[in-house]
């Protein structure tokens, strides 16, 4: 049986290959901010509710906090250092989505995957979507303000 | 954060997870099987969860199933709820998959975990119980199926070293008439004061319930009063409430009382919703 706890792994973050070395229990939101500097993902509750931790999987949106680094070898990872002026990131600008800018990054990951995964979201997706994450500074119609703006060009550029 | 060291393993097939788990377990690992992750993590960080060892079953192709085989939906345990919702083959169970943690956190809540795991909740065997859906069981002793209610005792009955692989369900029970209600003490957040899950085939209202015990259920007597048109819709539903398991849950979230009067009214919407012919 395997009895070392820690493990050199391969991680693919943001289009390049990181090597870590890290414990097997270790989640991903430790090993990016820790391990690779990656500081974009924000510890807050670390239990799963307030969403600042949230990272893109193979494109799915999930609580860093929440996952094992591990778990992730062999898939794309994308945290906000990864977004290249994503035109979510220009509506939260537009809209001056955020206060103390905390929240924003989870917020920007999570609005950008149901961008690129729901052009056409409607309103109910929208808050099923958005409900995952916890503003403390309250910016929340600013959010939904630069999230349907952002939603719109992308469909406008989809239909056309 | 994990405040202790394991060890992870992902099997390629239920073969390799059972010998793992035979393994760990003679070197005294005590391991756990290991789906999302979302519970194992957060009970671990506060020391709720101790283990040396997790087998991760995502990799398990039966335990990621979402088929159809004779007549019967096919559900792999490792399916996590979000997928579970954006395929809808069992649209009851959708709605009470949509009800549990938040959007993100579906991403990697499973259904398995969801059923399994330490939170006493466990939403999503609301629309399982009343579909009377199979369980695939694998273990130390090979796979067995099983009807999931007749092992569901406050919690499913597992053996040790035994995981579920899958569940079974009636195709044409699946998209039967159905009702679903979550009520919170607030808004949208948190665990229920009551969730009801039903659904009518044959004319008969089949209901299970959440948040009423420190565990879900689906009852015989509870179903007797509720199906009993020989008596007005309030009597049915009194006696209804009355037959529910105890203890009734009393606690900071809402006392037995008002859980009691909000199952009540509950109750009263899905025989309404349901069309049981009678007013109320």
């Amino acid at each position: 049986m395997e009895e070392t706890t820690k493990r050199e792994l391969v991680l693919h973050v943001n289009g390049e290959q990181r090597s870590i070395v890290t414990r097997q229990a270790e989640t991903l939101l430790f090993v990016l901010r820790d391990g690779l500097g990656l500081t974009g993902a924000k510890p807050g509750c670390l239990n799963g509710d307030c969403g600042a931790c949230t990272v893109l999987v193979d494109g799915t949106p999930i609580k860093s906090c929440m996952m094992l680094a591990i778990e992730t070898v062999g898939k794309e990872i994308t945290t906000i250092e990864g977004l290249d002026d994503a035109p979510i990131q220009h509506a939260f600008v537009r809209h001056f989505a955020f206060q103390c800018g905390y929240c924003t990054p989870g917020f920007i990951m999570n609005a950008h995957a149901l961008i690129e995964r729901h052009p056409g979201a409607d309103q109910a997706t929208i808050q099923e979507w958005l409900e995952s994450n916890i503003c403390r500074c309250t910016s929340y119609q600013e959010i939904e303000a630069a999230v349907k703006e952002a939603l719109a060009a992308k469909k406008a550029k989809t239909d056309s | 954060m994990v405040p202790f060291d394991f060890a992870y393993y992902r099997p390629q097939s239920i073969a390799e997870a059972t010998a793992l788990f035979a393994a760990l377990e003679r070197d005294g690992k005590r391991p756990l099987y290991y789906g999302g992750g979302t519970e194992i993590i957060t009970l671990s960080r506060l020391n709720l969860v101790r283990t040396a060892a997790v087998i991760d079953i995502k990799s398990i192709p039966e335990c990621r199933s979402l088929d159809v085989d004779n007549g019967s939906l096919v559900l792999g345990a490792a399916l996590s709820l979000g997928e579970l919702e954006e395929a809808n083959p069992f649209p009851l169970l959708t709605k009470a998959a949509r009800e549990v943690a938040d959007r993100t956190a579906r991403n990697q809540i499973t259904l398995g975990g969801n059923i399994c795991g330490q939170i006493f909740y466990r939403e999503t065997a609301l629309p399982l119980f009343v579909a009377e859906a199979d369980v695939i069981i694998a273990g130390p002793y090979g796979i067995r199926q099983c009807r999931f209610l007749d092992l569901f005792h406050q919690q499913l009955q597992l053996g040790r070293g035994e995981f579920v692989v899958q569940f079974k369900v009636d195709r044409a029970t699946a998209t039967l008439p159905h009702f679903h209600r979550k009520r919170r003490k607030q808004g949208e957040v948190g665990y229920p004061l009551v969730t009801i899950a039903a659904l009518k085939k044959d004319g008969t209202v089949r209901v299970a319930l959440s948040g009423i015990c420190p565990f879900p259920f689906r009852s015989a007597d509870v179903e007797a009063h509720l199906n009993d048109r020989n008596r007005p819709v309030g009597e049915r539903i009194q006696a209804a409430v009355d037959a529910f398991p105890r203890p009734i849950l009393h606690d900071i979230e809402g006392s037995a009382d008002y859980r009691l009067f909000v199952a009540a009214q509950l109750l009263e919407d899905m025989l309404r919703e349901l069309g049981d012919g009678e007013t109320v």
